[in-house]
């Protein structure tokens, strides 16, 4: 009963999560999807064939079929883009929730980084450092996730600081908390809502972060399937093959358009501030 | 709000000077600590596998046996003269071939933020004006799909409807004439007009819901100058300021767009020396991208001094 009046009350929610449940259980059983094809390897023979009834998104230069290859790109890009949404959650809540319970240098050193990294255009930064550390997927997550923790970091801060003077929280102290416990029962559930609200709009943009650095040639090296790199692959045949383009970045387009509807929905539910 | 007085506006100088130290050094230290050796790789990258001898002797040449602060420290007071090195892969001064790419990157940047203006602010007034009402769901809807799109995607496939189908424009944008900044500057615009009509929008719905608004109804005068002559003089301030910063993720962007039409901006060149390990291009690249992007947001600061009458009446 109770999960009838909320999937009631929360329709839109409700639909894009069933549609991210739906991507990200075609990325798991993407052998099962796609009929057992390898996205690797190709027929040369069949090599730029237009989508038809075999390949229904045609087949790339190496004669790979691009649907195979799309399927299994969601298994590359959702779990580089969650691996990254983590990271920066983890880094940027454990560093704001330090910083602003402690206060003092640690306070100081901490926020300066961020002031800098904030200050700075930080996609320059990280195809800067995502290229000289090597193209891979993994280098691409870092570089990305060094330059975005600091929005968490500032915004955990600012909500410890909210509390950390308030009564309950110095009757804790006098009373004997240990500082651990402090941070883990008292400091860390006050931030982390609003760190989930924004992880969770964070992911469609992240998303398209990774994308671009691959598209550049800074994340995710061939033969792997991954859709910036497709789509950087399609980009000589533009003319001849169409379709080597036009199915990556359709596949970005609607995981991203269905990740920052969830992303929004679940800010209205948890949220209501806004209008 | 603050005023920025001569004071305030030489701390933001001395914070620039700090935040590009500290970025430079941190770029620095990344090159430093990979795992790759520069010289190695400019040789590979040009097919041969060079003895250790060689790659010794380059390096002492280059002065990449020094240690990592001293090579830092020299690095940055050349900088302070204007000499930001010698590009490894184009054997030329970094700053002439940055020169050359800056005014493109600027046209580029300039002319997508025109069209999204061109863009944002009309539709957003219309959302803001008519909240809630038929236009002001669709516009929503728009923009959110607006805001999903790959920048990359979208300038391929402007490409292939002009350029391939159509024929009405260049496939290579190299020449630097109007045509050719065209389709880059639009596909730059279109993800940013996305996210600056919404801007432009709560702006605008929060302005509406000041009091004078209602004043203003109350005694009669007409909506078009209510809007047009209070509330969107009033919304500029915040909108200059989200432009400033959206001029952080532009840069970002040109790169990408630049790769996709081969347009001879910073980001193009940028690209192939991040490719081809060529590390003083890239700290060059980073280092004046920085700095663009600080002074003006500097000026947009400065600016409001003229922009809101309040901010002169307070010195």
């Amino acid at each position: 009963m109770k999960f009838k009046t909320f999937v009631k009350k929360n329709k839109s929610f409700c639909f894009f999560a069933v549609l991210a449940i739906i991507i990200i259980l075609v990325a798991i059983f993407a052998p099962v999807v796609t009929g057992g094809q390898s996205p690797t390897k190709g027929v040369l023979r069949d090599a730029r064939l237009a989508p038809g009834a075999q390949h229904i998104f045609g087949t790339d230069n190496l004669g790979r079929d691009t649907f195979t290859r799309v399927i299994y790109g969601a298994r590359t890009s959702l779990v580089a883009t969650f691996s990254l949404v983590i990271l920066i959650f983890l880094i940027g809540s454990v560093l704001g929730v330090l910083s602003g319970y402690f206060g003092g240098w640690v306070d100081v050193l901490i926020m300066r980084i961020a002031d800098m990294m904030v200050s700075f255009p930080g996609m320059v930064f990280a195809m800067a450092i995502a290229g000289i550390l090597g193209a891979s997927v993994k280098n691409a997550v870092i570089a990305v996730a060094l330059v975005s923790w600091t929005k968490y970091a500032r915004l955990a801060r600012s909500l410890v600081l909210k509390i950390r003077n308030r009564d309950y929280v110095s009757a804790a102290i006098v009373t004997g908390s240990k500082t651990p416990y402090m941070l883990v029962k008292y400091m860390l559930p006050n931030v982390i809502p609003t760190l989930v609200i924004t992880a969770a709009t964070d992911i469609g943009g992240m998303m398209l972060e990774l994308a671009g650095l691959s598209f550049l040639g800074f994340g995710a090296k061939a033969p792997n399937p991954e859709w910036g790199l497709m789509l950087n692959e399609g980009r000589p045949f533009i003319t001849n093959a169409p379709w080597m383009m036009i199915f990556p970045g359709l596949a970005i387009f609607i995981v991203v358009v269905v990740f920052n509807l969830l992303g929004d929905s679940l800010r209205d539910i948890l949220d209501p501030r806004d209008e | 709000m603050s005023t920025l007085s001569g004071k305030a506006i030489l701390k933001r100088l001395l914070q620039i000077v700090i935040v590009i130290i500290g970025i430079s050094f941190l770029t620095f230290l990344i090159t430093y600590l990979t795992p790759g050796d520069p010289v190695e790789q400019m040789f590979i990258a040009t097919g041969v596998i060079p003895s250790q001898e060689v790659v010794q002797e380059i390096r002492e040449e280059l002065g990449l046996n020094r240690p990592v602060l001293v090579q830092y420290f020299d690095w940055l007071l050349n900088c302070l003269h204007g000499d930001f090195g010698q590009s490894y892969s184009l054997h030329k001064p970094v700053s002439i071939l940055l020169g050359q790419r800056l005014w493109p990157t600027l046209k580029l940047s300039l002319t997508s933020l025109a069209f999204m203006l061109i863009v944002a602010v009309p539709f957003g007034m219309a959302q803001a004006t008519h909240k809630n009402s038929f236009i002001d769901y669709l516009l929503r809807g728009i923009t959110s799909f607006g805001v999903s799109v790959p920048n990359f995607w979208i300038g391929l496939l402007l490409m292939l409807l002009f350029c391939v189908k159509l024929k009405l424009l260049p496939v290579v944008c190299s020449s630097g004439d109007f045509k050719s900044v065209l389709l880059p500057a639009i596909t730059l615009a279109f993800a940013m007009s996305a996210k600056y009509t919404r801007q432009v929008r709560t702006a605008i719905v929060e302005e509406l819901n000041q009091d004078y608004v209602t004043g203003a109804r109350a005694r009669g005068v007409e909506e078009w100058k209510i809007l047009w002559l209070n509330v969107f003089p009033n919304s500029l301030l915040p909108l200059l300021t989200m432009l400033g910063l959206s001029l952080g993720s532009l840069l970002g962007g040109t790169a990408v767009v630049e790769v996709i039409f081969t347009y001879p901006g910073m980001g193009s060149l940028a690209v192939n020396a991040i490719t081809s390990y060529d590390y003083p291009l890239v700290q060059g690249y980073v280092l004046w991208i920085a700095l663009i992007y600080m002074v003006v947001n500097l000026l947009v600061d400065i600016s409001y001094n003229f922009v809101d009458p309040r901010m002169r009446e307070k010195r």
